[in-house]
């Protein structure tokens, strides 16, 4: 029988509703008996449904998993409030008249925020209600108990609630008087390796209910004092309330025996961990796995190396045919079969002792689930998925040992490194599923990002170190080095017949013919006027018919986000292979040179020469002069203000200024004169640091700050004890005068980690900050979508932009975000 | 400021018959907003806004006027 749903409607049940709905009528706070069988009546009734296989459900006769379970019933001996609904409770006490019960609007005071004072039907006098969180509502200083609130609520006409908008049932089905007993199906019972059994937090939470309730009963029957009945009374509300919500404000949380809180309705449905997103939004997947990843240079951008221990666990649905029924047999053999599913729908685990009986069997229409092999499509993934390149389809090359395997150029769309980041492989099941992960999320369609329209994919690190080291000016290679090279890079190439190279003739073996580009280096050092070819740093990138002539290849030309060989290869060929070989062999060649070069950094790198030394010196402490001048200005309140800043403002921004712009003198003569090292090519090619990190090591680390600020905080005027009262000195004020190696002053020290105190701080509130942020923005636009008209419209047809983005640009087809104007003109010509 | 401009009553028809669409279906500006209030325009009339753009020089956009 299939029906089709045709409306849902959300309201409240009645007593009534609550009662059909039931088929049992609890009336025991007991669960089980001395045999452990469940007793009826209780709370744990077997006519409630199964939760123990190879049991049969006393209603409706279905076995687990076919019967949903059953409602029972709790007449409560007295009514209790609906803690979810105290709020309406509240609304609807304080503007209904509490004699004649008729919605008090239409009267002489039009605003609706206050409480009328007298029915404007029966002209009745109002007192005053006042609700006490969580579940409390008093009527001048006197308690309204749920029965006063319940009776009430019956003298409010329908027509009136229909006036103020209250649908689907009667307020006063918001005050419990049967309490509805969810199926155990919701709440099963587990039991423990020691037989014992341990029951869900629901059923903690309903036989406290069931049994105050009892004891309720019990006393009213017998008539016990009012104070006693009162106390039970207010348990049962209690006991009530925290089963919906047992994160109340007010309300003293309801532990477990051993402390732990138990979890009310709210608890399953909320929050991350909650029905709505841990179960619904988010599941745990079949055929996944996951593991520590490390890098494998040899192994091809769009390829992932998978462990066998991996790969013969995960499995991928194969149907026997004709064409395929001799290898599925051999895999059936190998033992490289792990199930098998006959046209019957049976699914039969292959072990040692069937397998040969399954050999026998084996037809076609059959299904076999073979294990992971290599050339399979698998979904590669690191968290936390921001991207639509945090998931990319990799073929699997089943590897040796235990970790998964990528292609360090990989790294940067993953934002991975290998410093024990696990990353998720998921085996596609259907054909569908891998010909649409093929077609689309395949590494080598996706180098482009879909944010910039520059590459994710490059070359990192040592491979650019490498490549700059190769093609920069002077090295040259012999034809038998070059072999070498080639061979440990693992590319196949013919080299041409000459005794010698230069790097660049190296590196152009790499290029397509077809390639043409000019461009500047990261190594560019931005001089007053670009003499181009000619650069003195060959740092002019000249590229004709797939040949470097000038210039050094790095970051800019090769690296992750920058390469514009990458983006330009890609957006000439159609072929992604070209693209996605030219990063492969770029970066083994990089790693293969820098391994045959060698490379190696030392503190020494970043000695200075005595000389220098004395002339940064010098300009540290004129910059420092310069700052207590302008202190000394301040003082005199001769300085300078700036428009819109306070005096204060203005000395602390020209002071900041004066010692930024020595730091940046220092800096500039550290780069003149630093050696020519390692530290420097990383520096220069882009793979790793930067000059800033050069001096900060070398000579001065400059001015730290708090917000943006100098420091400031601390004691009453000064920042330390030892410094005196309203001094505004840069070395009382955050300001290093000194670099790393020759080690800083305890002050020096001090600053140096308030500033980075501040920095971690604020590194992990952003993350926090923008992680929800984004959470938010890809809810509100994720149904948003471009019509054929080339408006953007959302779920409502309603036009968001007339055109997307305002230029309906499409950003991965930009040249980082903007037009290649120029490129379009020499194509024109 | 980008240009504001009330469309007239057939530049309105028009627009509407061109994106096929219905008046409510167009992004919308409160007749609060400063510069609803110094254009004079009233609470269905449809604004054209004319901007500045790096990447596509000019663009239109069209809000419609509503009261709160």
């Amino acid at each position: 029988m299939k029906y089709k749903i045709g409306s849902i409607d959300f309201s409240i049940l009645s007593p009534e509703q609550i009662k059909n709905i039931a088929r049992v009528r609890i009336v025991t706070s007991d669960l089980y008996d001395a045999d452990g069988y469940p007793i009826e009546g209780g709370v744990m009734d077997p006519r409630m449904g199964v939760i123990d296989p190879g049991f049969h459900c006393r209603t409706c006769g279905g076995g687990i998993g076919e019967c949903p379970g059953h409602f029972g019933y709790l007449e409560l001996a007295k009514p209790v409030i609906h803690v979810l609904y105290t709020k309406v409770i509240y609304y609807l006490l304080k503007y209904t008249c509490r004699e004649c019960g008729r919605i008090m609007i239409g009267g002489k005071s039009g605003k609706k925020t206050t409480q009328p004072s007298t029915c404007p039907h029966c002209n009745a006098q109002q007192k005053k209600i006042n609700f006490v969180k969580p579940y409390v509502f008093y009527e001048d200083k006197k308690e309204l108990t749920p029965l006063d609130i319940r009776e009430r609520f019956e003298k409010i006409p329908d027509s009136d609630l229909k006036a103020i908008g209250i649908k689907g049932g009667r307020p006063e089905w918001l005050i419990l008087t049967l309490f509805p007993i969810p199926p155990v199906t919701m709440r099963p019972s587990i039991t423990l390796e020691s037989g014992e059994r341990s029951e869900d937090d629901l059923t903690h939470k309903l036989v406290d209910i069931v049994r105050i309730n009892q004891s309720l009963k019990e006393n009213i029957d017998i008539g016990a004092p009012e104070f006693i009945i009162n106390d039970l009374w207010e348990l049962v509300q209690y006991h009530t309330a925290t089963y919906f919500d047992n994160e109340l404000t007010g309300v003293p949380l309801a532990r477990h025996r051993s402390g732990r809180p138990l979890k009310g309705i709210i608890q399953r449905l909320k929050a991350k961990e909650g029905r709505i997103r841990g179960n619904l939004l988010g599941k745990r997947v079949n055929f996944s796995a996951r593991t520590v990843i490390s890098p494998d240079p040899r192994l091809s951008i769009n390829e992932v190396g998978v462990p066998e221990l991996i790969a013969q666990e995960l499995t991928v649905p194969v149907h026997v045919t004709k064409l395929n029924f001799k290898e599925a047999k051999n895999l059936l053999k190998l033992g490289k079969v792990n199930y098998v599913i006959r046209p019957d729908g049976r699914r039969i685990k292959v072990t040692e002792e069937n397998r040969k009986d399954l050999l026998e069997h084996l037809t076609t229409d059959w299904v076999i689930e073979r294990q992971l092999q290599d050339g399979d499509i698998t979904i590669f993934n690191r968290q936390p998925s921001l991207h639509r390149v945090s998931m990319m389809a990799h073929w699997v090359k089943v590897m040796p040992y235990k970790t998964l395997r990528m292609n360090p150029s990989v790294c940067p769309p993953y934002n991975a490194d290998f410093d024990g980041d696990e990353m998720n492989l998921h085996a596609l099941q259907t054909e569908e599923a891998k010909t649409e992960a093929i077609c689309l999320m395949d590494v080598k369609h996706n180098i482009i990002s879909p944010r910039f329209g520059g590459p994710v994919v490059g070359l990192d690190l040592d491979q650019i170190s490498g490549l700059y080291l190769l093609t920069k000016k002077g090295t040259i290679i012999s034809r038998e080095e070059a072999a070498q090279l080639f061979a440990d890079a693992g590319i196949d190439i013919k080299l041409p017949l000459k005794d010698k190279f230069t790097g660049k003739e190296l590196f152009s073996l790499l290029l397509p013919k077809e390639l043409d580009m000019e461009f500047k280096a990261n190594c560019c050092r931005n001089c007053d006027e670009c003499i181009k070819e000619n650069c003195e740093y060959d740092a002019w990138v000249k590229i004709r018919n797939g040949e470097l002539i000038t210039g050094t290849i790095d970051a800019k030309a090769a690296g992750a986000f920058k390469g514009k060989i990458i983006n330009k290869l890609e957006k000439m060929f159609d072929d992604k292979e070209i693209v996605k070989k030219f990063i492969d062999d770029a970066g083994r060649l990089g790693t293969a040179f820098i391994m045959k070069r060698g490379f190696s950094i030392a503190l020494s790198d970043l000695d200075l020469p005595e000389n220098i030394r004395k002339k940064i010196k010098t300009e540290i402490d004129k910059a420092q002069e310069e700052a207590n001048s302008l202190i000394e200005k301040y003082k005199k309140q001769q300085l300078s203000i700036l428009p819109g800043l306070t005096a204060e403002d203005s000395l602390e921004a020209q002071v900041m200024n004066a010692l930024a712009s020595g730091v940046s003198r220092v800096s500039d003569i550290v780069a003149e004169n630093v050696k020519q090292t390692d530290v420097m090519v990383m520096a220069l090619s882009g793979a790793k640091g930067s000059i800033i990190n050069t001096t900060q090591i070398a000579a001065v680390v400059g001015q730290e700050t708090i917000l943006g600020k100098r420091i400031k905080r601390g004691y009453l005027y000064r920042t330390l004890p030892h410094i005196k009262p309203f001094d505004l000195s840069p070395v009382s004020r955050g300001f290093v005068a000194r670099g790393f190696k020759d080690g800083l002053t305890p002050f020096e020290l001090f600053w140096n980690i308030m500033n980075g105190r501040e920095g971690l701080m604020d590194k992990s509130l952003r993350t926090r900050k923008s992680g929800y942020m984004q959470r938010r923005l890809m809810n509100a636009l994720q149904d948003l979508k471009v019509v054929r008209d080339t408006s953007i419209r959302n779920s409502n047809d309603q036009i968001i932009q007339f055109y997307a983005g305002e230029d309906g640009m499409d950003p991965s087809k930009s040249y980082w975000g903007g037009l290649n104007w120029k490129e379009y003109v020499k194509e024109a010509e | 400021m980008p240009k504001h401009e009330i469309l007239s009553e057939e530049e309105k028809k028009e627009l509407l018959e061109r994106l096929k669409i219905q008046e409510k279906q167009l992004p919308k500006i409160l007749d609060s907003d400063p510069v609803i209030k110094k254009i004079n325009a009233k609470a269905g009339d449809v604004i054209k806004i004319t901007r500045n753009s790096p990447t596509a020089g000019k663009s239109i956009y069209y809000r419609l006027v509503i009261s709160k």
